[in-house]
Order: structure tokens, then C-alpha cells, then sequence
């Protein structure tokens, strides 16, 4: 086995190295840019190594400065993660060339998959079932209609280099196909100097279920099931869980045999991940092979018990697989939410900056029967760098059911503290109250679908409501005792702290009575009694309690005569006051927020790259007023309404705050 | 018999009533609650003790004997918060407009006196439209009888105005002399002269609320410490604000049950300070750290935000904090800041309420604004107050410590009780670049030789070390166990005595 591996990467997923690494009595050798000099994984590992300036591409993906860092660590193989070299068939050659092993597939098997239009040939002849369409170049927008038509409506007009939902349109008619192939043309020359495109059948319904595999290199395959990848936004995976809840045994076994087929034809041994579209009638199609450890990875880890990333270290030191495909069955079922440093109320935008608190769930058995499990590269008092993807972490439960697997989860969220910066934690927790979700029928259009305004937090139901409003009852009860405690009192005149009040949150007054005892209180609220108890005390910023014998898991903050409570995605202002106190609130008055209407703010921190209007000129609703740069993004903001630019206040070069005002309307 | 019972009763309902159902009705349309409804929210239910009910003006004047309301404009009394005592007033617009008359500050001295007399704070609530014109001048001796016990109360009980209505003229000055002044956003306003004759003097437009309402005064003017949103809030505030403060000079601060671990370990204070020393960091992250609970009650949060005061508890028992804010101008002193915190250290050592300073100071703002404004008193103001302070004073220095601004920000030449500096700390007479200009001027032509001199004197003094060697330093500490070192620092101090030399009073800087 090697005494000492290097992993090519950052962030979690090189601290989910390192922990199989170090399980095995692997060495580890980490790799650094300036902007990690205080990351997990250089903590983490044995060793580390800086290897340039923040941005990747001079650092993390520039070969040299990897080999570099492998000669000087003598590491005997490199684990390259997701993304950066992973897929980088120029990386593999050049270690294969300095005799070290590369963890993960053969160079060729990396070419072979890494273009679309070879990865979908060789998997037709591999007899893996592919979505009807064009694979040829195509000249003209007529020859487009012409194979349109043949292919049967609606048709995906797509770039062969495309990614991330760049250079594809869907088209449902010839007119459509003719724009929808010049736009297509025009975007893939300027996105990826490649204006190379192509056409197929566009699926309905379509669910995103991929087929993990696993070989080595004595000829060994065998598939670890499905993952479906349903929930993303833009495609971008948010939610993924394994198994699938759309799949029966049969597609199951087909989907599999032909992903090993797959690999065995392209002389694949590692980790690899062959995804499909299936579509509601449970059709499956090849998508695209992916020769590298997948984010959504340890959902699979959960349901079958493979340590993934041991197996991948195994066979490149040469082991072959030790279970046939017999042995891996399903146990249970798994759900991942990824948490980004993306503000869900501002359009997911990305929100960098320090993590002033850090709390994740407590990983392992739950004490209700589950598992959590917390892939992540931070820490309480780390920094959510602008140079990288805005990764916090990668959540994952796992319980006997899909349903109790989904109630770990919610409850792990609630649990999960993340201060400093804004974060998508409340959106995936909305997801997991989803009705839709619950029920399993999801498609890739369950974000646009459900959401298509965005997302603005959530209602809560009643039943919850009330259950939150005797929670912070009780816990007001016991925050005012403890004020009635101060000293300096005067004797026998002290406070008494009463048992009526009223509750108000999400809009609603709920009137509540209490009887406390040293244990907890009852408390009757909407003509019933709840049992409440609980360890918390003032301040604590994490209330577990338990409310007519269900558990309830509160994010408490500070707030006059109350709390903000966050739960289930949802934000609450709660307000606790004796029924005479809450009177005389009703006769106070209604305040708006200021109107900022007129004025375009900065929704992020950010680098002002381009200003596109000047005072004086009229705009169009949703025309580009002026590009902010942040994270590398460079983000258009547009006008929400029409009007009339009365100032601007910012210009090229100028690095604003967020919310600082750029330009005033009229 | 009963009718005698009764009849107190029916004098007792009249006078509740102040100016009216139509008048009360007004009242709250402007979005206010009555003076009573104000005191029933401030005071612990049912604690209120009234004083002079039945008091009625004396006027002749102007036809003013047709109208004797009981009361006659305010309402005064004791009770309980968190059943420790206070004393009240609370002016009744809906009786003359709240408008001071003899007898309504006859009843305001009464309270203020025993106050005095029993060691209470003073609550002031105020909503008055002014002098009581028909009464001329007694009303203007009614006034200066409240500015005078204002003023010997000061020190000696904390003393609190709330402004929930008009509050103009002469009656400004009542407020202007107590400890604390806050104001309702969109309902209060204080001003000396109004917008009607500043129009007419000057020639200025201006309307009441940017004159002289809750935001030009907590932000431009500093006359204000806080606003809050209606009554109700601003109350349910003054409440946890008196649950800081000691009743009187005699006592220590209060102490109240706490929840939290003296020795909460911190670690990512250990990452607060960035590398590169241009960059800001929040410096209330570590405020919220090292409190009980993370609790903060900011005082003056919207003004001169360059430095943040406020009060925390430690162990249960309250500490003020000062703390330069390095994300506004780089923490910096200047005159704003140093007014704003010599005031706050003048209350705290007034009151027996140790002080927690946390210092990143690149100096003082330069400029001619600065020079021409006074910044040499302004400055002096915040240095004469740490000076004179005998309360116990910690010091942590986090960042930077240059110039003069070192030794304002209580150092231990000032009798700091324990200087503490993080490891982060660079004490120095001023920056590495700043000084190697005047030191290597000669040099400054090549870059190569200044660059070594830079870090020549950034390996020198860019440290607490050389400060610590000659003991200003008392202990280098690591930045996760501040909350511990600070809690058992002030733990050692609760014996504390130190008195300045006898004098009638001293002659800080005004």
C-alpha cells in the first residue's frame, strides 16, 4: 500500500480524503494557494504544501506546481477530488509519466468520456441506451429543422463543449429549432470557443439518476446503485439522495449493467459516475460519464457501506475489488443537501465572508435511529473565500426510510448553526417540508417549478406555528424569571412573573396560559395543553425541547420582548407580552420599511466591472444597468421596473459594500 | 363611610382620565400612548406608587381657573423594575399638551428629591409642548428647578430621558443634563428653537423631524443614545437598560443569574485578526464573544460608529466596554469618537461600573476638520476620563496600538488594572511604513533599502513583545481565552480601592 498520497484539492472533499487516508495509515500531503494558508485541509493533513496565488488557475489546476509538490513531499499518488485536474486527461499522463499513481481512472478512459459527442458513441456501441439524436455536425439552421424533425419534438439544441445550461435551448417547432440553433451556434463560439452542436430528443419529465460504478484493474465491475440528483437549480445539484424514490428493481438492474457495460468498454478502473435522464415513463438515457469522485458521493457510501474513496485508493495500488455485485445491496436510504455560502433571499447570490459561527449537527447515530454525516473544509472562524466554489458543507442523513431519512434531516438542519454570512440552510430546509418533495415526484424543473419567484422564506403551517409559539412562551416565561432575579431587589416587593401571555408571530397573536413546574410548563394554547420541556437557558442560541412529546429544534436569537426563532426555513420575529402589554401594542403604529425602490443596491460585496447607464437615461425593465464582480462571478443587475436613472453613484473599479447604493432612480 | 370610599374613588377615576377620552383618543392616533399607559409598561405590573395625584395648577391667568385638571400635566411615582426600585415622571399631553406649570415641576422635584434622598434612578418621560405660557415666568423657575436637581443628581443616581412627543425650548435642557437620552423614530423630536423661527432668524427650510428628530440626533447631533421603533419598544429597552445600571453611586452594579461558562473557550477568535493588517475585521464579534450570553446594550450605536460603547455583564454583573470599530475609518480616534466614549467612561466610573477596553488604534484622524474642530481637547476628554477613572479598567489590545491613541485607550501609564494584548498586538509610536519615512528619509529614493527597513521594524516593533519587556504589557494572552483572562481579570478587582487627591471637582477639558 502507498506510504504517503498527495491530494490535488481543497475544501471538503480534501478532507474527505484525508479521514480514508488516515483510517488506512495513509500519510497525506496537502496543497495550498495563499488564500488557504489557514484551511482545514492544510490542518488536516501530515504535511502541506503552498503551491501559489489564490486563484486556481494558478495554483490548484497548474500541473507543474502539482508535480512540483509531489517530488518535494515524495507522495507515491495523487487523489485529485472533484473538479480542478480530476478530469484532466494532460494531469494523468503526466503522473503516469513520473511513475505516480494517479487515484482515479486511466488517461484514456478520461478522454473518452470528457467530450459529449465521442462519450455518446462509444456508449451506443457499448449497447448503453442514448437519447434519439444528431450526433454529426451540423452546417446550417436548416439542416437543424431537417433533424428536428426527424428526431420528433420536442428537440435540445445543445453545445458539444457546453456546460452548466450554456449554449442549449429546447425548441417545439422548426421556427423554434432555427432560432434556437443560431443562438446555440453563437453562445458555444463565444462561451467555449467551440461552436460545435448538436441535437437530440428533449425529455419529459425529466429526473436526473445516475449509476455510481466502481472497477479495477483485473477486469472487476460492478455498479453501487443509483443516486437521483433531481433537485437543482440551474443545473446545479442541491438535494441528491440514493436510492432513487422513482426506481423499481428492474430499471435499477438494466441502468446498472449497461453503466458497468460502459466503463468496461472504455477500460475504466476507480470511482466513476455514469449519468442518465429518465423520464416519467422511466426511460433512461446516457447522459454523460463522469471519471472522478462525484460530489453527491457519500449518499452511496450510506446506503451500501463502501468506504468509495478506499475502494478508488485500493485498486490504484492495483487490489481488486473485494464484493461482487451480488454483495451490494441497499440498506436504508440516504439524503444530501449541499449548504453554499448563497444568499437564498437575494438570489442566491453568492455571500463570502467569515463564518463568525460554525455549528454543525453532532455526526453519527442519531438518537432516533439515524446517521449524520457532515463532509466540510470550514470551520467556526474561517473564511468563505471569494476565490472558490462558496462550498460549506454536504449534509447527509441516512435512515431505514426515505421518510425518516428526510425527518433526520430536517431536524439536523434546524440544529445546524451558521452565522456571518448569508446561506442557502433555510431553502433546502423548505425543500425538505416540500409536499412535492416528500412524495418523491420530483423532476430537474422542481426548483423553477416551485419556485419561480425565488425564494422569500417560508409560511409556516398553523399546526407548527403553534407548536413554536408555546415553545417561546415557556421560554420567555423562564428568561423573565431569571430577570426577576437581579439583585438589588427590594425584599418582599420582588416581581412576580405571570402565567397569561400572548404570542405573537408570522403575523398572528396567539393568547397562551401556563402552569410551570421545576421540569417544564404547560402550556394551553388554542384550547389544548402542551407538555413542554427543555434544558435551555437564556442565551443559549440552540433550544432543543420537546412540545406534546415531539422534539422541537429552535435557532433562538435576541429580540425586544422576544425572540428570533429560526425553524424549517423559516425566519421568525416572535414577540412574547402579557396580554395588557400586548393591548396596548395593538395601538401602535404600522411601519413600513423604507422604500428603496429607488435606489439599485449592491447585493453582495463586491467590484464594480462595468457601469452600462448614465444619469438622465431611461431604462427598461430588466434591461443590465451594471456588472459587480464577486467570487469571480460577474453578476448583471438589472432594472426591476422601468424608470429613469437620476444618479449614479459608483463606477469601474470601485469595490462596494453590500447594500451601498449604486445608482438612484427617478 | 362609603360614600368617602367612593368618593376617592371617583376623584382617583377622574384623574386617570388626564384630558379626556377625545383627547386620549388623539393621543394614540399619533401613534403615542398615554402617560399612565407609558408607566404601566416601563414599571413591573402593578408597582406603581403615584405621588400627587390631585395636584392643580395655580393660575389665574388667561382665564386658567375655569380648568384645574388633577395632575395637572404629569404623572409622577415610584415602583418597581425587575423589583428594584425607580422613581418616574411622565408627562400628559393630553392635559394642556403636557406643558410644564409650576405645580408639574413642583410635582417632577418632589420625586427627584426623594430619588436623591433614597438612592433610586430617575425615569423621565417626556411629551410636553413647553413652558406653560400663562403662567409666565414661574414656569420658567419651574424648569430651573428641574435642571438643578438634574444637575445634583448627576453622579449620584443614573438618571434616564425618554422623549416620546415634543420636546422643545427650555425643557431640552433637562434631558441634555441626564445620563441617557432616547427617542421614539417618527414621534419625538427635541430641538432648542423650532422650525417656524429658525425660518424665521435664518432663513432656513427645515421640517421639525430633521431638525430635531430621532435620527439626526442619534446620528448627527450624538444629543441622543438610542431610538426605537413606538412606546412600546422603546420601554420594553429602558427596562434592560436599567438592568445594567447600579440604583445608585453607593452600590455596585447588579448581578443577575448567568448561563454562561466563565471559561468559554473561543477558538475562532484565534482567526479574527486577517493577515494582511489593511484588512477590517468586526470588532463586535469580539464583544459578542467575550459577553455573558453574547448580550450587548449599545449605547450611541448610529454615531461615530469608529468606536462602540455599550454594556455587557461578565460573571452576571455589568462592564462597560469600549472598543474601537475597525471597519469604520480603520477605528480611528477622532473628535466624534472621543467625546462619545470620554462620556461614557465618565458614567461608568461615576457608577462603579468596571470598564473592558478593546483597543485596534491606528491614532488619531489627521486633518485640518480635525485640527480646527478642537481635536487636542476633544481628544484629551477621552484620556482625562480613563485617567481619572478608579473603577477596575482591562485592556486588551487586539491590532494596533500607535501613537498617542496608545496611551489614551487606558493604558496601563493611565493605571490600567490589567493590559492585556493578544499576540496580533503592534504597539509602536506609529506604523512600519509610516515610520521608516522619517526614520530612513534619506533612503526613501530606494525601494529595495526602505523595504528592508520596513521589515527590520515591523520584526521590532510590530509585536507586543517590546511592550512587555518593560512590563506595559502585563500578559500576552491568547486570543480563545480572552473571555477567561477578562472574567477572572475583573474577579481579582472586586476589592478594588483607589481614590484620587481631595479636590471640589476637577477641570476636565470641557
Amino acid at each position: 500500500m502507498f506510504k504517503k498520497i498527495l491530494i490535488a484539492n481543497r475544501g471538503e472533499i480534501a478532507c474527505r480524503v484525508i479521514k480514508t487516508a488516515r483510517k488506512m495509515g495513509i500519510q497525506t500531503v496537502a496543497v495550498y494557494s495563499d488564500a488557504d494558508r489557514n484551511a482545514l485541509h492544510v490542518s488536516m493533513a501530515d504535511e502541506a504544501i503552498h503551491i501559489g496565488p489564490p486563484p486556481a488557475n494558478q495554483s490548484y489546476i497548474v500541473i507543474d506546481k502539482i508535480m512540483a509538490a509531489i517530488k518535494e513531499s515524495g507522495a507515491e499518488a495523487v487523489h485529485p477530488g472533484y473538479g480542478f485536474l480530476s478530469e484532466n486527461p494532460k494531469f494523468a499522463e503526466a503522473l503516469e509519466k513520473a511513475g505516480v499513481a494517479f487515484i482515479g481512472p486511466p488517461a484514456k478512459s478520461i478522454e473518452a468520456m470528457g467530450d459529449k459527442i465521442t462519450s455518446k458513441k462509444i456508449a451506443q456501441e457499448a449497447g448503453v441506451s442514448t437519447v434519439p439524436g444528431y450526433m454529426g455536425l451540423i452546417g446550417d439552421a436548416e439542416e437543424a429543422v431537417k433533424i428536428s424533425q426527424e428526431i420528433g419534438y420536442p428537440v435540445m439544441i445543445k453545445a458539444s463543449a457546453g456546460g452548466g445550461g450554456k449554449g442549449m435551448r429546447i425548441a417545439w417547432n422548426d421556427t423554434e429549432a432555427r432560432e434556437g440553433f443560431q443562438s446555440s451556434k453563437n453562445e458555444a463560439a463565444n462561451s467555449f470557443g467551440d461552436d460545435r452542436i448538436f441535437i437530440e430528443k428533449f425529455v419529459t419529465q425529466p429526473r436526473h439518476i445516475e449509476i455510481q460504478v466502481l472497477c479495477d484493474k483485473h477486469g472487476n465491475g460492478v455498479y453501487l446503485h443509483e443516486r437521483e440528483c433531481s433537485i437543482q437549480r440551474r443545473n446545479q445539484k442541491v438535494v441528491e439522495e440514493a436510492p432513487s424514490p422513482f426506481l423499481d428493481e428492474a430499471t435499477r438492474k438494466a441502468m446498472g449493467e449497461q453503466a458497468v457495460a460502459l466503463a468496461k468498454a472504455v477500460g475504466y478502473a476507480s470511482a466513476g459516475t455514469v449519468e442518465f435522464i429518465v423520464d416519467g415513463a422511466r426511460n433512461f438515457y446516457f447522459l454523460e460519464m463522469n471519471t472522478r469522485l462525484q460530489v453527491e458521493h457519500p449518499v452511496t457510501e450510506l446506503i451500501t457501506g463502501v468506504d468509495l474513496v478506499e475502494q478508488m485508493i485500493r485498486v490504484a495500488n492495483g487490489e481488486a475489488l473485494p464484493f461482487k455485485q451480488e454483495d451490494l445491496t441497499i440498506n436504508g436510504w440516504a439524503i444530501e443537501n449541499r449548504l453554499y455560502a448563497e444568499d437564498p433571499y437575494r438570489n442566491f447570490l453568492p455571500s463570502i465572508g467569515r463564518l463568525s459561527r460554525y455549528r454543525p449537527p453532532v455526526e453519527g447515530d442519531t438518537e432516533t435511529g439515524g446517521i449524520v454525516r457532515n463532509d466540510t473544509g470550514v470551520y467556526e472562524g474561517g473564511e468563505i473565500s471569494m476565490y472558490y466554489d462558496p462550498m460549506i458543507a454536504k449534509l447527509c442523513t441516512w435512515a431505514p426510510t426515505r421518510a425518516q431519512a428526510i425527518e433526520e434531516m430536517r431536524v439536523a438542519l434546524d440544529t445546524f448553526e451558521v452565522e456571518g454570512i448569508g446561506h442557502n440552510l433555510p431553502f433546502v430546509a423548505a425543500v425538505m417540508d416540500h409536499p412535492r418533495f416528500v412524495s418523491g415526484a420530483i423532476t430537474t424543473a422542481f426548483i423553477a417549478e416551485e419556485y419561480p419567484d425565488g425564494f422569500s422564506g417560508v409560511e409556516l403551517p398553523r399546526e407548527a406555528l403553534v407548536r413554536v409559539a408555546a415553545a417561546a412562551a415557556a421560554m420567555h416565561r423562564v428568561t423573565e424569571i431569571r430577570r426577576s432575579r437581579i439583585s438589588g431587589r427590594m425584599n418582599n416587593h420582588e416581581r412576580h412573573v405571570g402565567t397569561d401571555w400572548v404570542v405573537t408571530l408570522q403575523g398572528q397573536e396567539f393568547p397562551v396560559a401556563m402552569t410551570a413546574d421545576r421540569a417544564g410548563a404547560d402550556v394551553t394554547i388554542e384550547g389544548k395543553t402542551l407538555r413542554i420541556e427543555s434544558d435551555w437557558t437564556p442565551g443559549d442560541p440552540l433550544a432543543r425541547l420537546t412540545v406534546g412529546g415531539a422534539l422541537l429544534v429552535l435557532k433562538v436569537g435576541k429580540r425586544t420582548q422576544g425572540f428570533r426563532l429560526r425553524f424549517r426555513g423559516a425566519d421568525l420575529q416572535v414577540t412574547i407580552r402579557t396580554p395588557r402589554q400586548a393591548e396596548l401594542a395593538r395601538l401602535m403604529p404600522e411601519k413600513l420599511p423604507p422604500d428603496t425602490s429607488k435606489f439599485l443596491l449592491c447585493p453582495m460585496p463586491g467590484l464594480i466591472v462595468k457601469v452600462n447607464v448614465a444619469a438622465g437615461d431611461e431604462v427598461q425593465e430588466g434591461q443590465a444597468l451594471c456588472t459587480v464582480e464577486a467570487m469571480k462571478m460577474e453578476n448583471i443587475l438589472r432594472a426591476e421596473r422601468k424608470g429613469i436613472v437620476k444618479k449614479v453613484n459608483a463606477s469601474a473599479g470601485d469595490s462596494l459594500a453590500v447594500d451601498e447604493v449604486i445608482m438612484e432612480f427617478e | 363611610m362609603k360614600d368617602i370610599l367612593q368618593e376617592l374613588e371617583s376623584r382617583r377615576e377622574t384623574a386617570r382620565m388626564g384630558g379626556g377620552t377625545r383627547r386620549i383618543e388623539a393621543q394614540h392616533a399619533k401613534g403615542k400612548l398615554t402617560a399612565r399607559e407609558r408607566i404601566e409598561l416601563l414599571l413591573d405590573e402593578g408597582s406603581f406608587e403615584e405621588f400627587d395625584m390631585f395636584v392643580a395648577h395655580r393660575c389665574t391667568d388667561f382665564g386658567m381657573q375655569e380648568s384645574r385638571p388633577a395632575g395637572d400635566g404629569v404623572v409622577t411615582g415610584w415602583g418597581t423594575i425587575n423589583g428594584r426600585m425607580v422613581y418616574v415622571y411622565s408627562q400628559d399631553f393630553t392635559v394642556f399638551g403636557g406643558s410644564l406649570s409650576e405645580t408639574h415641576a413642583q410635582k417632577i422635584c418632589k420625586i427627584m428629591d426623594m430619588a436623591l434622598q433614597n438612592g433610586a434612578p430617575v425615569i423621565g418621560i417626556n411629551d410636553s409642548g413647553g413652558a406653560r405660557i400663562q403662567e409666565g415666568v414661574a414656569s420658567l423657575a419651574g424648569y430651573a428647578e428641574v435642571f438643578q436637581r438634574n444637575i445634583l443628581a448627576s453622579g449620584v443616581v443614573p438618571q434616564i430621558s425618554v422623549i416620546m412627543g415634543p420636546c422643545a425650548g427650555g425643557a431640552v435642557y433637562s434631558p441634555a443634563i441626564t445620563d441617557f437620552i432616547f427617542m421614539v423614530k417618527d414621534s419625538s423630536y427635541m430641538f432648542v428653537t423650532g422650525p417656524d423661527v429658525v425660518k424665521t432668524v435664518t432663513n432656513e427650510i427645515v421640517t421639525a423631524e430633521e431638525l430635531g428628530g430621532a435620527s439626526t440626533h442619534t446620528r448627527k447631533s450624538s444629543v441622543a443614545d438610542g431610538a426605537f421603533e413606538n412606546d412600546v419598544e422603546a420601554l420594553a429597552e429602558i427596562r434592560r437598560l436599567v438592568d445594567f445600571l447600579p440604583l445608585n453611586n453607593r452600590q455596585k452594579p447588579p448581578v443577575r443569574p448567568f448561563f454562561d461558562d466563565v471559561a468559554r473557550v473561543e477558538d475562532s477568535l484565534d482567526t479574527l485578526i486577517p493577515d494582511n493588517p489593511n484588512t477590517p475585521y468586526d470588532m463586535k464579534e469580539l464583544i459578542h464573544k467575550i459577553a455573558d450570553e453574547g448580550d450587548f446594550y449599545e449605547i450611541q450605536a448610529e454615531y461615530a460608529k469608529n468606536i462602540i460603547t455599550g454594556f455587557v455583564r461578565l460573571e452576571g454583573s455589568t462592564v462597560g466596554i469600549v472598543a474601537n470599530q475597525p471597519t469604520i475609518l480603520a477605528g480611528c480616534l477622532d473628535i466624534d469618537a472621543s467625546r462619545k466614549a470620554a462620556r461614557f467612561v465618565r458614567f461608568c466610573d461615576a457608577f462603579e461600573i468596571p470598564i473592558l477596553t478593546l483597543v485596534d488604534v491606528p491614532g488619531f484622524l489627521p486633518g485640518t476638520s480635525q485640527e480646527y474642530g478642537g481635536v487636542i481637547k476633544h481628544g484629551a476628554k477621552l484620556l482625562f476620563a480613563y485617567g481619572e477613572a478608579t473603577v477596575p479598567k482591562v485592556t486588551v489590545i487586539t491590532r494596533k496600538a500607535y501613537g498617542g491613541a496608545y496611551d489614551v485607550m487606558a493604558s496601563k501609564h493611565l493605571r490600567g488594572d490589567f493590559n492585556y494584548a493578544w499576540p496580533t498586538a503592534e504597539i509602536a509610536v506609529m506604523g512600519a511604513k509610516g515610520a521608516v519615512e522619517i526614520l530612513y528619509r534619506s533612503e526613501l529614493g530606494d525601494k529595495d533599502k526602505i523595504a528592508a527597513r520596513t521589515k527590520d521594524y515591523e520584526d521590532r516593533f510590530a509585536n507586543p513583545f517590546v511592550a512587555a519587556e518593560k512590563g506595559f504589557i502585563d500578559e500576552v494572552i491568547m486570543p480563545h481565552s480572552t473571555r477567561r483572562r477578562v472574567c477572572r481579570a475583573f474577579a481579582s478587582l472586586r476589592g478594588k480601592q483607589l481614590q484620587n487627591p481631595w479636590k471640589k471637582h476637577d477641570n476636565i477639558p470641557l
